[in-house]
């Protein structure tokens, strides 16, 4: 790092380590106070939902009083969300339930899809391209009206209505679309000749997608994983025109469709329920946060 | 125990792009086979069909006894070492090599025996749990011969394997690759597009241009006897000089005359050979290394050629000359103390009985 | 399977049987079929059959419990001719999508090309900036509910409360409650949640610009100015061309922030095509309108989308 510096300004190697110029260092302060106020804006609701979920319903409602700080910490909101509502026995379960199951069906067959994409030489493979990126441009809204036919017909056979396998079964359909497109950029990444040598070598189709084109994609299917995760869990149309029954709701419509009932009070428990919902998201960020910038960058980029 | 013969062989691209148009070539067991040619010549396409990787259009391959069109290249029994190496950058340098043979099950033991022998040929024993990402070039190019050696295949295939290389290394792997078919026998196809590599390895040279095979040989065939204009300009370095020229009547023997000044008497053993192209149009063929400085010489067959050196290259052993004869640029190979100052006359050596004679009409040696 | 050719094989034509003949009339590799058609079974039962049966609820009087009928174009003619929530809807959309837009592009470039200019604290930065963007809608924009509701409002509080604004007597703004103001509030909190998007790309185009151009530019003398009008910009086009049309397309669908921000209100005045076909198919049981409000969608997309992509089309042939 430094070293690099004292090149640009000139100076020798010695005495490199203290000379950066003072215009430079302000130039650079400048650019850290510039970005401060985006920096409050985006993280303003958020501490916003954190500071709230900690006050007691006395604070909230005393409104002469600054609400961006807290007299003291009360857990009186994480606890009646314990007491009074399904959240963390249904809402939260749900969530992660409907979340995992469709983000592995969806990761598998979009895994196999992106391959043949990618890779394979067949009649009708670019149009099945172009199939793959019209749908993932229809969007959600287009198409609930007519998924709740298609569950209830579904109902008749398989009891799914009102239960959140109706959202795992539907959630996969802005899924794949979305992991294929992602995938057939990775796949399209590795050599042709890896794959060609793990035929000469003995390979299956199968053999050389699960032992060497796999492997070697392992950043991408963390990608993909990571979108389908968070992209199923923020999911709120769907769920909330697929459920009605309390027991059956994810967190976004849990909250937001049986924590408000025109009841005055209700801003602390609805922010703790909040925040809940948001940390599991956040760690699974924090912890990967290099793989979903690189998946969100990739498709326009490229 | 694997001959390969290739019959008929076609491969189309799309609509109507020929890669391959033809070929006929059968070759033996154990042998070591250069392809080469200039890209685009079908050498690759060649190689990657009798792996199996490229369908055929039309002919037949045939690997040992079993016609091999339909087999999918798993059951060939080939292996191969691609140009980039094409390891598995997610296991090991042993992981690699036991790859193809824990595929088929080999008995563990016996897999480490085998890797370990090619690890030791190959100088590669230290490298065995490393990955490749940490290997250097000439390494991972071990690396990839090693994971061929290992399966002990029918057949082994080379694909422009040293031409990621840097030129040092390239010389010290082709040596290598040498002392290693000396060592492991068995049937190599080696596409390169170094006619060097070619010549220096190669039992036998088939040489591609165009989709279709210009000639086959071995090394000193392709040489000295090249069939056609091609052959005789891509084998070789530095390349063959290509005059335009007559053949005209000189009492009992013929003459190639190159300009208004030049002629240079033919040999008389080829003059009934060249007798039927006296009047027409001709190229006169010969090497820089045919060309050299003055020597004092009693046979017919070397000529004397009077030229003003236009450029000197020295390259420490030889110096090459360049001059001018009737517009054509033409290099010769002198002993560098006897080369002239550049402007200067010079007297040059012609060994006539090296020389080529290519109909122009049909670009053939005759 | 291969055997079956060794005997006959003859020298033109190759080899009989299913599997080449396969081979010759559809690609090297037809298993691809097999690998595709999970997706393809997929995306028939769950969009294109959806979609179809959409076309079909929008020529109909679809009512929910309801036999329904076909009538033909009658949706349409009255939702263009009656509804005058349809033309609120539209006119929504339009400033929707062009102000956050050009909002995210604007602000996206000025943030980017600072984030970019930083040596320390990059992930830290780049991390919580990107928060908005992955954290769940619906729950993030329960919060901003909270900051603009009429009577918590936290902005407010800060006009009333802090020192430049207390010197002037500031009533309480109804963000959510006044038609302008709420259309504002909609939109700004749909900027704050897909600009992490438009900086991150942009940011990382930014640095897919190789820097011997620069330097270039440097030797024949041009300024900061000129090298981000004449090589930043126009080397970063396709990447905001792309953005554009993913953003705008997202935008134009958009549901859950005006939803749960304002349902539509006050009185109908910020309802977007997803929220308004919600409330009409969902919440008034009148299917077939609410899918030819959502049908008007589609060919507002495809038409964006195409435009777009002659764009891009045109523009990134750039070798680097």
């Amino acid at each position: 790092m430094n070293s690099s510096v004292s090149m640009t300004t000139g100076g020798g190697a010695a005495v490199a380590e203290n000379k950066v110029p003072l215009w430079r260092r302000r130039k650079a302060m400048a650019n850290y106070i510039a970005l401060l106020p985006y920096l409050a804006f985006a993280l303003f609701p958020f501490y916003i939902i954190f500071i709230t979920s900690l006050k007691s319903k006395q604070e909230i409602n005393n409104l002469g009083k600054s609400p961006f700080w807290t007299r003291g910490i009360e857990w009186e909101n994480f606890t009646f969300l314990w007491t009074d509502t399904v959240f963390f026995e249904h809402w939260m379960i749900n969530t992660f339930i409907v979340t995992t199951v469709s983000t592995i069906i969806s990761v598998s067959i979009g895994i196999l899809a992106a391959y043949a994409l990618a890779r394979l030489r067949f009649k009708g493979v670019e149009a099945f391209g172009v199939a793959v990126f019209i749908t993932y441009l229809v969007p959600q809204t287009l198409l609930f009206l007519p998924l709740v036919d298609v569950i209830n017909f579904i109902d008749d056979f398989i009891p799914i209505r009102d239960t959140y396998w109706s959202l795992i079964l539907t959630y996969p359909t802005f899924l794949i679309p979305f992991v294929t497109w992602l995938l057939m950029g990775y796949f399209r990444t590795i050599p042709f000749e890896v794959e060609e040598c793990a035929y000469l070598d003995g390979c299956t189709r199968l053999g050389a997608l699960f032992r060497v084109v796999l492997p070697m994609a392992i950043p991408g299917i963390i990608c993909a994983i990571l979108f389908s995760y968070t992209l199923s869990w923020n999911e709120f149309l769907y769920s909330l025109v697929f459920i009605q029954d309390e027991h059956a709701k994810t967190v976004s419509v849990g909250v937001f469709t049986e924590l408000i009932r025109g009841d005055i009070y209700f801003w602390g428990s609805l922010m703790a329920a909040c925040m809940l919902g948001t940390v599991p998201i956040v760690i699974l960020y924090g912890f990967l946060m290099d793989y979903y910038t690189s998946g969100l960058t990739q498709g326009a980029i490229k | 125990m694997a001959e390969i013969r290739l019959q008929d062989l076609w491969k189309r691209y799309g609509a109507d792009v020929m890669a391959v148009r033809g070929i006929n070539l059968d070759i033996e067991h154990n042998e070591f086979v250069a392809l080469v040619g200039p890209s685009g010549c079908g050498k690759t396409t060649t190689l990657r069909m009798i792996a199996g990787l490229e369908d055929i259009t039309g002919g037949q391959i045939q690997v040992g006894d079993r016609v091999v069109n339909d087999v999918p290249p798993r059951d060939r029994d080939i292996a191969m070492v691609f140009q980039n190496y094409a390891l598995y950058p997610h296991m090991s340098v042993y992981g690699n090599m036991s790859f193809g043979l824990r595929l088929r099950k080999t008995d563990k033991a016996e897999i480490d025996r085998r890797v370990m022998s090619a690890a030791e040929i190959l100088n590669i024993g230290e490298l065995l749990e490393r990955r490749p990402g940490q290997l250097s070039g000439g390494q991972r190019q071990r690396v990839a011969m090693g994971r061929a050696i290992v399966r002990d295949p029918q057949v082994f295939l080379f694909d422009e394997p040293l031409s990621n290389l840097d030129a040092k290394l390239r010389v010290q792997m082709r040596t290598e690759i040498k002392k290693i078919h000396q060592r492991v026998k068995t049937t190599v196809v080696y596409v390169t597009h170094d006619q060097v590599e070619a010549m220096t390895l190669a039992d036998r040279i088939v040489v591609m241009n165009h989709g279709v095979i210009e000639q086959v040989g071995s090394p000193d065939e392709m040489y000295n006897n090249p069939q056609t204009r091609f052959v005789a300009s891509f084998i070789g370095s530095p390349a063959m000089n290509f005059i335009d020229c007559g053949i005209e009547q000189t009492g009992a023997g013929l003459a190639i005359r190159l300009s208004d000044q030049v002629a240079l008497g033919v040999p008389t053993d080829r003059t009934d050979r060249y007798a039927p192209y006296v009047g027409k149009d001709m190229i006169f063929g010969i090497r820089p290394e045919h060309l050299t400085e003055h020597r004092p010489h009693a046979e017919e067959t070397t000529q004397d050629l009077q030229i003003q050196v236009e450029v000197l290259e020295p390259m420490g052993m030889d110096t090459m000359v360049f001059f001018d004869i009737d517009g054509t640029e033409v290099c010769g190979r002198s002993e560098p103390r006897s080369v002239s100052d550049v402007g200067e006359a010079m007297t040059l050596s012609v060994n006539m009985d090296r020389m080529h004679l290519i109909d122009p009409s049909t670009d053939m040696v005759v | 399977m291969a055997t079956a050719s060794e005997v006959e094989g003859g020298v033109r034509n190759t080899s009989p049987g299913v599997r080449s003949f396969l081979r010759r009339n559809l690609g090297p590799d037809t298993d691809g079929y097999l690998f595709v058609l999970p997706s393809i079974v997929m995306v028939l039962c769950l969009i294109v059959y959806p979609f179809g049966l959409a076309v079909y609820f929008s020529m109909s009087d679809a009512f929910i419990g309801e036999p329904m009928e076909f009538i033909g174009l009658e949706n349409f003619v009255y939702i263009f001719e009656e509804d005058d929530i349809f033309l609120l809807v539209i006119r929504n959309t339009i400033l929707f999508a062009v102000i956050s837009v050009v909002c995210k592009v604007v602000l996206g470039l000025l943030c980017a090309l600072l984030l970019q200019r930083i040596t320390h604290l990059k992930r830290f930065l780049r991390g919580a900036m990107l928060l908005p963007f992955v954290a769940p809608t619906a729950l993030t924009t329960l919060g901003w509910w909270l900051i603009l509701d009429p009577t918590y409002s936290h902005i407010n509080w800060i006009l009333q409360n802090t020192f430049p604004f207390t010197l002037f007597e500031i009533r309480d703004y109804q963000f959510l409650g006044e038609p302008t103001l709420a259309l504002g509030s909609v939109i700004f909190v749909n900027i704050w949640r897909g600009l992490p998007f438009f900086i991150i790309t942009i940011l990382a185009g930014l640095m897919s610009i190789p820097d011997h151009l620069y330097e270039a530019a440097d030797i024949d003398g041009a300024s900061t100015w000129q090298k981000f009008w004449k090589i930043t910009l126009p080397l970063l086009k396709p990447v905001l061309a792309i953005i554009i049309l993913f953003s705008t397309i997202f935008t134009l669908a958009d549901f859950n922030i005006v939803y749960v921000l304002t349902r539509g209100g006050p009185m109908n005045e910020t309802h977007l095509f997803a929220t308004y076909s919600f409330t009409l198919g969902i919440l008034n049981h009148e299917v077939g309108l609410g899918a030819a409000i959502s049908l008007f969608l589609f060919p507002m997309m495809v038409l964006f989308v195409i435009f777009l992509l002659r764009m891009v089309r045109r523009d990134s042939a750039y070798e680097l």
